[in-house]
């Protein structure tokens, strides 16, 4: 990967946030939202178990874990997005440019993006619901990490299928977070789950960060064996997501999808 | 002189249907080669082999010593194109669209080269619009500062005057001469108008069903098949490759 190359990738999807508020706002907007409803949520449940159950890390720190893997994630998909938006995919791949410059760029707005959405989280949650993310102290760390890396490998396995099905399949990636969010357990121990669920939450890395989550809330500590799950399957899961967007897009070579690629083109 | 493009028995099949049909050509510096046809020819199926956006059936493409399939990064990196279909993102400035695409080519010195750029292609007033609320005529004007960006060996342009004011095609057409003679650049050249292409081009390929069916200088093209005009021929090949009795070549 060529440093300068991907760095285009990121300057163009800096030029777009600068230059429109609208592209901005959505990444500080959604996430609010949901941090004043789960705040006040988690302040209700507060005032009726008392101080027993720190509800406020449990379940105001879950939203906001989940949040940022969800912002990681649309962090990747929007920025290749928006090449697709524009039009924009003879003018890139016709270059110099690799797949391994063009997704690390993506990655790298992904940061930035998931980053500015996270900032804001946590400054709505502690300044106005005293989460503090000190309370999980420093075990927590690796598990953020894994869930950053889960974010990628979504955003890259979804501009996979979208390269693959066509603009029009846009619509089956915003909702992957949703989907995926019963099986992992974020509000409630995989326990809870009937077991064909369970089955699919095991195989899931957020599920291990949760699990882990509760556990460090709950005073047990670190947990090296919910952590060496969540990074091996977090790498497994990235290598995976960038093996499937390397074969689509030599599909896409293959077939002119690229050199053709509209809504009506794609199949 | 070592061509800066070879394309070598390139075939490209979509199912039954033989888009590009085994052609071979070469592209020298400073030659500006016209590749035209009817719709449906093979024309930009064969540009965007060449620009690594279409894999081949088989066959080879390589740019100054490159093996497109091989070397795919650095065969690019000495190529540029401009198509009227691929324009640029519109919702960044002209002078963000050069950058961005400067940055992908690597280039040196990339202010002082796009501030050149802006000069050359008259876009001083239009350097902070947006792309996008441009007219087509200085949109095209862009994609081409565009496709200079890197000093490209081999310029692929397809139908680069296509919404373009009689004028302004004419200064342009100047200009791409200038880069073939001055640079050394190899250029190849889709049009649909004739009488451009035997002002500009030294050298033209008739596509014809994916098939090369004539190919030579303009002028001598004209003398050898009694024909008018290039255009003129060009209907005639055209009209006569349609008809499975008639033989162009």
């Amino acid at each position: 990967m060529r440093f300068s190359r991907a760095a285009a990738v990121v300057l163009r999807q800096f030029y777009l946030l600068r230059g429109s508020p609208t592209r901005l706002l959505p990444m500080i907007a959604w996430v609010a939202i949901d941090i004043v409803l789960w705040g006040f949520i988690t302040r209700y449940l507060s005032a009726l178990t008392g101080p027993k159950v720190n509800l406020v890390a449990s379940i105001l720190g879950a939203v906001l874990l989940w949040d940022f893997l969800g912002r990681v994630m649309q962090g990747v998909t929007t920025a290749f997005f928006e090449d697709v938006w524009s039009r924009n995919f003879l003018n890139i791949f016709a270059t110099p440019l690799t797949i391994a410059d063009y997704l690390g760029g993506l990655v790298a707005t992904g940061i930035g993006t998931s980053v500015l959405g996270l900032v804001a989280m946590l400054t709505l949650a502690t300044t106005v619901f005293g989460f503090s993310f000190f309370a999980y102290g420093a075990a927590i760390a690796p598990f953020i990490l894994v869930l950053f890396v889960t974010g990628i490998s979504l955003g890259v396995l979804g501009t996979a299928i979208v390269l693959r099905l066509g603009p029009a399949s846009e619509w089956l990636i915003w909702p992957i977070p949703s989907l995926l969010s019963p099986f992992v357990g974020v509000f409630y121990p995989l326990s809870t789950l009937p077991p064909w669920m369970q089955a699919i939450g095991r195989a899931l890395p957020p599920s291990y960060v949760f699990e882990a989550m509760r556990a460090i809330v709950a005073g047990q500590g670190a947990q090296p064996d919910l952590l060496a799950m969540a990074i091996g399957l977090s790498a497994a899961y990235l290598l995976a997501a960038c093996w499937v967007f390397a074969r689509v897009y030599r599909f896409a070579l293959r077939t002119g999808l690229i050199a053709r690629y509209s809504a009506e083109s794609a199949s | 002189m070592t061509p800066v493009l070879t394309v070598a028995s390139l075939k490209k099949q979509f199912g039954a249907l033989k888009a590009v049909d085994d052609i071979s050509f070469e592209v020298r510096p400073g030659e500006i080669v016209g590749l035209v046809g009817p719709n449906g020819a093979g024309k930009t199926t064969t540009i965007s082999m060449i620009l690594g956006v279409l894999a081949p059936t088989s066959g080879a493409i390589t740019i100054a010593g490159y093996d497109i399939a091989r070397r795919r990064s650095q065969a690019l990196a000495q190529t540029n194109f401009a198509a009227a279909y691929a324009p640029l993102p519109g919702n960044l400035t002209v002078e963000q669209n050069l950058r961005v695409f400067g940055m992908i080519y690597g280039v040196a010195n990339l202010s002082a080269r796009i501030d050149q750029l802006i000069a050359e292609y008259d876009l001083i007033p239009q350097r902070k619009a947006k792309t996008g609320v441009l007219s087509s005529g200085e949109q095209t004007r862009v994609t081409l500062a565009k496709a200079m960006l890197n000093n490209p060996r081999l310029l692929l342009l397809d139908e680069p005057t296509a919404s373009i004011d009689p004028a302004t095609a004419r200064r342009i057409r100047t200009h791409i001469v200038d880069v073939a003679e001055k640079a050394g650049a190899g250029v190849l050249w889709t049009s649909h108008n004739m009488y451009e292409v035997a002002e500009v081009c030294d050298r033209v390929l008739f596509l014809s069903h994916g098939r090369i069916l004539l190919a030579g200088a303009p002028e001598a093209l004209i003398r050898e098949h009694k024909a008018a005009s290039l255009e003129d021929l060009f209907v005639t090949v055209a009209n006569e490759s349609l008809d499975p009795a008639g033989s162009a070549a």
